[in-house]
């Protein structure tokens, strides 16, 4: 009769813990935390210690394979479970709209400024060079505007564009239009955030342009002395809508600043820790641009009088700014 | 002192060909060393990374455009169907309701798989990758923001300068900014980590972690007692080999056909200068002489004399 291998014995001992953790493992991975049971959760450090302290001795005392992978493998899913992020989507949720949100938007005030001087200085541009030759106007739009609204259209016409018939059954239409909106918005908002990686400059390229697009069409209707009207038609979700545009060229300028200029830190590191408050702001912007298309499918169809527009425009920018930059008490430890 | 066991028909030393081989498999070897990356957890011990090449990512990557396009496309049959048989009028508000599902799933598939527990999409639950936070900290839920908001600049960017398209200097100009955005999109090839411009952004980068299964040990059928004292070899003949070919040996015992198991059992016998025993199978020879040379490699590795190979005459 022969002896067995030591490091067959070694395994034979503690194989039965290991696949206890293989099993706890999986259940979590698959299910989530709520469906281990208070005994698993208790034996789960031990377990995993073991796992760990296994692989470093099977690593010296094992030639097989199989069991040095297998214990690789365990071990990582088990360090990756037990020192990984242990709250519920809920929660991470909370935390972004309570804290997260707004401390990074109200870090990165001067990026902020930055893109909003892009964003309006493309507007004035635009709007004022459309003031005095309106053949600019064309320039920027291209001939092909399905729209109607262009410098050739009657006054009539561009004040139907502003109020909303009530008896037109055109909602199913308008509906879609806003989400059409809300889907080019958006996807423009992250496309100026992750184009901040390219040292920011096609970020200001984007926002220079929306606000040229934006300018021109203002003139448009100032031009026809609508100037008062069209602003409330704007603005009523524009405030929300612009605000977010601009949060987002911020988001790109942080992370093309922290890529261009990391200062004492590494790039790595610095493109990291801009990365994370960028994110977070850009996070900010779909959820500001939701609003904005609620806002803009619901109250602008249904509200046709302009001092209410102009309220809800005021009120909105408030929220806004009373939200981001009044500063919070410190949470109590 | 030990003696290398020599064919007596061969000439000593490395042949030609087997150098080669060998320096091959070294290459090999430091090419893949070259992709660990070690953790070391707070409890002291070393946990070894592999990182994800550049192709499994991709990989990943076509199946969750697959699946991502097939709940799109599902979804719009679906809706066109339903808003069709409720009444006619309907369909511009389930458009509009699939434009805005269209945009979620395109931007936020990835965030909701990788805020999981697994950190990780089907396509690359499927292909054994998660993503990981490179520091060996926690994955938060803002890195995996950062690292899917880039996808726009990666995946989209040289998208739309494909669609630009056009002729003549537009032609041209589209050229040079799908050249320019390739950058973004074949960055994971130009850098060590094999990072995304996202992994980099966002601190993270993404892992092997496929799920191993324990398998029995070779050396408990060896071990039975009718097994064991049949097949006795002598010191010379368990050192024959080494580390890399008792690996070889696993693998082919555990994974491969009868008829190279046969041509493996001849190879052995003739190297070690085995008489075959009565009722003696290829497989409990390989079974056998697997227990042996094990037992002889551990017992040296105790030792700390790694063979790590049958080259390595120590």
């Amino acid at each position: 009769m022969s002896d067995l291998l030591k490091s067959y014995r070694f395994r034979e001992e503690r194989q039965a813990d290991w696949q206890k953790l293989d099993l706890i493992l999986t259940k979590a991975e698959n299910g989530g935390v709520q469906r281990l049971s208070d005994e698993q959760m208790l034996a789960l450090p031990r377990l995993y210690r073991q796992a760990v302290s296994s692989l470093s001795v099977a690593r010296s005392i094992s030639l097989d394979q199989n069991v040095i992978n297998y214990l690789e493998s365990l071990c990582t899913r088990a360090y990756f479970f037990v020192y990984g992020a242990r709250t519920t989507l809920g929660e991470r949720m909370m935390a972004f709209l309570r804290k997260d949100w707004h401390e990074a938007v109200s870090q990165s005030v001067w990026t902020t400024l930055l893109a909003a001087l892009f964003f309006f200085g493309g507007w004035v541009l635009a709007f004022f060079l459309c003031l005095q030759d309106m053949d600019w106007f064309w320039t920027f739009h291209g001939h092909n505007f399905f729209d109607g609204r262009n410098p050739d259209a009657s006054v009539d016409y561009l004040r139907s564009t502003i109020y909303n018939d009530p008896n037109s059954n055109g909602e199913g239409e308008l509906a879609a239009f806003s989400s059409f909106l809300f889907n080019n918005n958006a996807q423009i908002a992250l496309f100026a955030f992750a184009l901040g990686f390219a040292f920011g400059i096609p970020t200001a390229w984007l926002l220079v342009y929306n606000g040229v697009m934006i300018g021109s069409m203002y003139a448009v209707f100032w031009d026809k002395g609508l100037g008062f009207e069209f602003t409330g038609w704007l603005m009523i979700h524009g405030v929300t809508e612009l605000f977010a545009i601009v949060l987002a060229g911020a988001a790109g300028f942080v992370i093309g600043g922290a890529v261009a200029f990391p200062g004492g830190r590494t790039r790595l590191a610095s493109a990291r820790a801009a990365g994370q408050r960028a994110a977070t702001i850009a996070m900010g912007c779909v959820v500001m641009l939701v609003i904005a298309a609620i806002l803009e499918g619901f109250g602008r169809q249904l509200i046709n009088s302009d001092g209410v527009r102009y309220g809800i425009a005021a009120g909105t920018l408030v929220f806004w700014l009373v939200y981001f930059y009044v500063p919070r008490k410190a949470a109590a430890p | 002192m030990t003696t290398k066991p020599v064919d007596t028909t061969r000439r000593p030393g490395i042949s030609m060909e087997a150098a080669v081989q060998r320096r091959a498999r070294l290459a090999e070897e430091l090419r893949t060393a070259k992709m660990v990356r070690k953790l070391v957890t707070p409890e002291g011990a070393a946990i070894r990374l592999k990182l994800a090449n550049a192709s499994e990512r991709a990989g990943a990557l076509m199946i969750d455009i697959a699946i991502q396009w097939a709940i799109v496309i599902a979804t719009l049959l679906g809706l066109s169907f339903i808003s069709g048989a409720l009444n006619p009028g309907s369909s511009n508000i389930a458009f509009a309701f699939w434009l805005v599902f269209f945009f979620f799933v395109r931007n936020f598939y990835y965030i909701f798989f990788e805020i999981g527990q697994r950190a990780a999409t089907p396509g690359k639950r499927i292909l054994g990758l998660r993503v990981a936070s490179r520091d060996g900290g926690r994955l938060t839920a803002n890195s995996v923001l950062a690292r899917n908001f880039i996808r726009e600049l990666e995946i989209g960017l040289p998208f739309q300068f494909i669609l630009m398209g056009g002729d003549g200097f537009g032609a041209w100009m589209a050229l040079l900014g799908l050249v320019w955005s390739g950058v973004f999109l074949l960055f994971p090839i130009f850098n060590k980590d094999k990072m995304r411009v996202g992994d980099l952004i966002a601190g993270t980068w993404v892992i092997k972690a496929p799920k191993a299964k324990l398998m029995d040990d070779i050396t408990s059928a060896a071990a039975r007692p009718q097994a064991a004292s049949r097949y006795v070899f002598t010191q010379a003949q368990t050192e024959a080999y080494g580390i890399h070919e008792l690996h070889v040996l696993e693998d082919v015992l555990r994974q491969s056909t009868q008829e190279i198991k046969r041509q493996v059992a001849a190879r052995i016998r003739a190297k070690i200068g085995w008489a075959p025993i009565d009722g003696e199978t290829d497989l409990s020879f390989l079974e056998a002489y697997y227990a042996a040379l094990r037992r002889r490699l551990e017992q040296r590795m105790l030792l700390g004399e790694r063979k790590a190979d049958k080259f390595d005459v120590r």
